[in-house]
């Protein structure tokens, strides 16, 4: 009898002692004497892992300070942290791409941060994009993580192949639609031109067309400049020089990239931006040459979209104070430079961005469109870096990314799925609670 | 065995071939299709990230070559060139300039480079295995803690489900009493209603509990499930009641009457719903994700999405990783196969 | 549960697992007599039938019924924040968004045209794919239950993929889906033309089917299995000594004894027909077009993932379908009462 209880208390301890241990694992966590600095973080190359490893060095220099790197699913950013920011919780800072959308829960650091000059001085042109409408005027919201630009990457080989000279600085749109069909023709290339299916990829085109978007601070989406857009990426794909293979193959918003195709020597010209750098330089390698080129022209500009991710302050916080000196180190000169050198990011920093950043890569192909990124950057339409800075901004990538690919798959006309943009702005608006028309 | 003598379940021993080429047809076109992609999805794992990218794919983990020449910190690519004898020899490509590549010789590193055209070359190409995609990962990507997390979540759910809903499909079943029909009527008309369509109120009915970043917010809103409750009390309807009124002559409990006599009866009907849940819970993650943002508390399907960023996912580690998760499920279910088929057949899902 | 463990692997790894679960489970249920003796004594036999409900009710009230009531608020309200407070009521105006067609048939004629296209498309899915899954899981069943050699491999096999998450299956099958993925491969190399899979309209509608049937059928299998294997062996012995023939013995004992189990494997795999979502949204997006879109990535995209959060829409939505769901449940399993009870 007695030894039977004792394999039943040991059968009973056996499938407990793994619900002790997790909870007494849960519960260690908790007691930290050190302040406790969360930042919600994701990542698509590695610099998750490059921001712990600087982390880690201002934790040596601040022993006070104790910052936990949450490195999450780039779906929590998106959909979890503002259901968590609505209802008051949310980590201390996070890193977000909806950069206006979720405004109104950033907070101002102005007021803790030893030396606000000199955000004013290196960050002045995207501090505006993370200040909400209701915010104060000089509010320093947060600082970006990654500047990116959109920009076409052309496979030069395969221009080479063809015998084809590359399109000048100054080409048109037509020029490198014409110039990438008779490459792809004569090597055989499926891909002539690929886009990025992102509202942002789509924008700088438009607006190098003569789209306006916003009139105010009231959305104006559809005009002719616009609609030019559109039409040509309607065209494009009806003769042949976009494949419905890439946004065909998607639905709503999704996302959908070519850089597989691209590392396929398959795509021609390819509108993405600054940001593959990177993995062309693993997956491309020495397979073909590729470089970065300059935004190809419109009647009224030739533009890209600025854009990319900022490490934002969170209002909910209860460590102001600390929370600013994280931001304060991540930001200061040295700190920023290694990062952006460490990540291939381009720096939102105008004085590393005059003085030029020694980036970690010996890739010719990088090193090259590196440089043309920089220029590009320059070169930037007023109307694309007010149009990014702009809070609803994604009501209107949404809108019309998901029905310009229902006017390619055929689904609706054109001049129908204008309409539809239309009444999607106003009924994302309308949810924000401003009444259009 | 024959498909027809399948379909009849006799144990006829007359051979009849057309029939038992179907039935093993059937069963190899099963096997490819469905274990082929699982064994491709292991060799993938094992790709570097350009290979897992290359168009066609190819089954086995294959790379092109590289030499590693003393100063250069990275491999070189090797390429079959051809020497203008007729013969083809291996060099590596240092540079390449437009269609002309400079070629090297591993043996001779100090003479000149060779130029060749890039389209008369071919790469080398040989088994790459990438053991680097688990070895990385799992320095940095806390998977023991995502495991633990796991296997907390599926544990102690699989349990308390299977407790829970045993328990009310017994008194839904067995006894009679005011407003139990009501009661089955109003769980089973949620039996269609996917929790993704209430994600927004649950998460706030979790998060005025207190549960947000807790494992017991993933664990306690989906242990109450319409389908448990259903899948039970019709199987414990077929448990003759005398088999209860014997025991309660005998002077046992209600609750023991519940773990001595329904429960060990119910075990086919447990055993299925053991398995859903199992499944359910290891691969859970739209819930999840609702509930929890802090690294630590994260579960391996959240731990395995945090490789997928905006803009590109670094697939090579996601399936190296997707490989380690699927090891635990796969050990389970192949040691209690047998048990589970044979528990579920013992007296058959009614 | 020990009991069940066959004697001949009485020494393997896997019956001591089983013996040390049956060990914990009775010390368990054994620690827990004594506190539900003590509340019987209160409530008598009758009463502990609430006892019983409890624990299943409070959760099932807290955590899914207390949500869906939440949920009509949404419903009713307006605006993009989640706090109820924060939010204005608008009354049925998410309602008659959602109901505002010209023509029900005509999707381009309603306001929203994007919830009555996954509506369409929801409804062929679940037709097709419930169909599908419960004729292939029979067919797969009853193969696996004749005398096979290897035939614990092959129920492995069949229902490997049941273990796989729904992101695996959906990269799994894209990679050979796609334009240049292992199918146009083989295609291509056996000399046929590259096929459209993904971004024609009616070939991914069929991979969405194809593709969900491959990832559940080997549950389903395995409950048919199981239920093939309950049918008493000596009813088939007494049709063979009268002769009967196969096709009859099929249709007159094996189909009868069976239908309470495929009754379960209907319901059980038209709910998660219904719930279809995970690895068609990872495969196709919804797409081309509005194509693949079904009812429940509508409601989850229009209230999370556009970044525009329209809750009040999704959770009108919801509420509609959820009412359709909760009718054709009960009617479904009123009809299957009838049918058993005559």
């Amino acid at each position: 009898m007695f030894k039977q209880l004792k394999t039943i208390t040991g059968g009973l301890m056996a499938l407990c002692m793994p619900v002790a241990a997790m909870m007494a694992a849960t519960n260690t966590a908790k007691a930290a004497d050190p302040t406790e600095v969360r930042i919600m973080w994701y990542s698509d190359g590695n610099e998750g892992d490059v921001m712990r490893d600087l982390l880690d060095r201002f934790e040596k220099q601040n022993p006070d300070i104790k910052v936990m790197l949450d490195r999450v699913p780039y779906k929590t950013v998106v959909e979890q942290l503002p259901a968590l920011l609505d209802s008051g919780q949310g980590p201390d800072l996070a890193r977000v791409t909806d950069l206006g959308g979720l405004s109104r829960h950033y907070l101002d650091l102005r007021p803790h941060l030893k030396n606000a000059k000199y955000f004013d001085d290196n960050f002045a042109s995207s501090l505006p994009w993370f200040r909400p409408a209701t915010g104060n005027k000089d509010g320093i919201y947060g600082v970006m993580s990654q500047l990116a630009l959109t920009l076409p990457l052309v496979n030069t080989t395969l221009f080479q192949q063809a015998g084809i000279p590359l399109p000048g600085p100054k080409a048109t749109w037509d020029d490198w639609a014409k110039a990438s069909k008779a490459v792809a023709d004569k090597v055989k290339a499926p891909y002539p031109m690929a886009f990025d299916r992102s509202g942002h990829r789509i924008s700088g085109m438009s607006i190098s067309m003569g789209g306006k978007f916003i009139d105010g601070d009231k959305p104006a989406l559809v005009d002719a400049g616009f609609k030019s857009g559109m039409k040509n990426l309607v065209d494009w794909h009806a003769n042949g020089t976009m494949s419905k293979a890439l946004w065909g193959s998607v639905g709503g918003t999704t996302y959908r990239g070519a850089t597989e195709e691209f590392a396929n020597a398959q795509v021609v010209f390819y509108m993405s931006g600054t940001w593959q750098f990177t993995q062309f330089a693993k997956t491309v390698a020495k397979n073909f040459e590729w470089q970065a080129v300059a935004n190809p022209c419109g009647p009224a500009a030739c533009t890209g979209m600025p854009g990319g991710a900022a490490l934002v302050p969170i209002k909910a916080t209860k460590n102001p104070q600390a929370v600013a000196r994280v931001v304060e180190y991540f930001a200061s000169e040295p700190v920023y430079e290694e990062y952006h050198a460490r990540t291939l990011f381009l720096p939102a920093h105008a004085g590393l961005a005059k003085k030029g950043i020694n980036y970690v890569t010996d890739d010719a192909n990088v090193k090259k469109s590196l440089a043309i990124a920089v220029e590009q950057v320059a070169q930037t339409s007023p109307i694309a870096f007010k149009f990014q800075g702009y809070e609803h901004n994604r009501i209107l990538f949404n809108a019309m990314i998901s029905r310009v690919n229902q006017a390619i798959s055929g689904e609706m006309s054109l001049d129908d799925a204008y309409t539809r943009m239309q009444a999607d702005i106003v009924e994302g608006f309308a949810a924000k609670g401003i009444k259009l028309q | 065995m024959s498909l027809i003598r399948a379909l009849t379940s006799t144990r006829d021993q007359r051979s009849m071939h057309i029939t038992d080429w179907l039935t093993y047809g059937f069963l190899l076109l099963g096997v490819v299709l469905m274990f082929g992609p699982a064994l491709w999805l292991a060799a993938s794992s094992l790709k570097t990230k350009s290979a897992l990218q290359e168009f066609p794919p190819s089954f086995l983990p294959m790379g092109q070559k590289e030499i590693k020449l003393a100063d250069k910190p990275d491999g070189l690519p090797v390429y079959l060139v051809p020497n203008g004898a007729g013969q083809s020899v291996e060099l590596a490509l240092q540079r390449r300039i437009g269609l002309i590549g400079l070629f090297i010789d591993p043996a001779k590193p100090e003479a000149d480079p060779v130029r060749a055209k890039m389209d008369e070359v071919k790469p080398v190409r040989e088994l790459t295995v990438a053991w680097d995609n688990y070895a990385e990962p799992l320095r940095r990507f806390r998977f023991d803690r995502f495991l633990g997390n796991s296997l907390f979540v599926t544990i102690v759910s699989t349990v308390l489900t299977l407790l829970v809903n045993s328990m009310c499909a017994f008194a839904l079943s067995k006894y009679s009493f005011r407003g139990r029909d009501a009661m089955f009527v109003f769980i089973l008309s949620t039996l269609m209603v996917p929790i993704s369509v209430i994600l927004i109120p649950a998460f706030l009915v979790v998060t005025s509990l207190g549960l947000t970043n807790s494992l017991w917010g993933v664990i306690l809103p989906p242990i109450a499930t319409p389908t448990g409750v259903f899948l039970l009390r019709q199987y414990m309807l077929t448990i003759p009641d005398e088999l209860i009124d014997a025991a309660r002559m005998d002077g046992a409990s209600e609750w023991r009457v519940y773990w001595r006599i329904i429960m060990p009866l119910a075990m086919p009907a447990l055993a299925v719903l053991g398995i859903f849940s199992v499944m359910w819970r290891w691969n859970d993650f739209l819930w999840p994700l609702i509930v929890l943002s802090r690294e630590e508390s994260f579960t391996l399907q959240l731990g395995l999405a945090t490789f997928q960023g905006e803009l590109d996912t670094q697939w090579h580690y996601l399936l190296a990783m997707t490989m380690m998760t699927l090891a635990p499920v796969v050990i389970v279910f192949t040691l209690l196969q047998r048990h589970i088929t044979t528990g579920i057949a013992s007296t058959g899902l009614k | 549960m020990t009991h069940h463990a066959p004697d001949q692997d009485s020494r393997t790894l896997s019956a001591h697992f089983a013996r040390g679960f049956g060990l914990a489970y009775t010390g368990l249920m054994r620690a827990l007599e004594p506190p539900f003796a003590a509340i019987q004594k209160r409530v008598g036999i009758k009463g502990m039938a609430y006892v019983f409900v409890a624990p299943n009710m409070i959760i099932f009230s807290v955590f899914v019924a207390l949500p869906m009531i939440l949920n009509i608020w949404y419903a009713l309200t307006g605006s993009n924040r989640l706090m109820i407070g924060e939010r204005p009521f608008v009354g049925l105006d998410n309602f008659s968004a959602l109901l505002d067609c010209k023509d029900y048939l005509d999707v381009n004629s309603c306001k929203q045209d994007r919830f009555w296209r996954a509506v369409h498309n929801s409804v062929l899915f679940v037709a097709l794919q419930v169909t599908a899954m419960v004729a292939l899981s029979l067919v797969t069943a009853l193969i696996l239950n004749g005398k096979l050699r290897a035939r614990g491999f092959f129920r492995a096999v069949f229902f490997f993929p049941v273990l796989l998450s729904p992101v695996v299956v959906a990269l799994i099958w894209k990679w050979i889906l796609q334009r240049d993925g292992l199918l146009n491969a083989l295609l291509l190399s056996s000399g046929g033309e590259r096929v459209a899979f993904l971004h024609d309209a009616s070939w991914s509608f069929f991979w969405t089917v194809f593709v969900s049937v491959w990832a559940h059928m080997g549950f389903y299998a395995l409950i048919l299995l199981a239920g093939l294997q309950a049918i008493p062996a000596d009813l088939y012995e007494a049709a063979e000594m009268d002769g009967t023939p196969k096709w009859r013995v099929f249709w007159r004992i094996t189909v009868p004894l069976l239908l309470p189990t495929l009754l379960v494997v209907v319901i059980l795999s038209l709910i998660r027909a219904v719930q279809a979502f995970d690895e068609i949204y990872v495969l196709t997006g919804g797409g081309p077009g509005t194509a693949t879109q079904f009812i429940v990535q509508y409601i989850y995209e229009t209230a999370f993932a556009n970044q525009v959060h329209l809750l009040g829409l999704a959770a009108a939505a919801s509420l509609l379908v959820a009412v359709v769901l909760m009718v054709l449940t009960l009617l479904q399993l009123r009809i299957s009462y009838h049918g058993k009870t005559s």
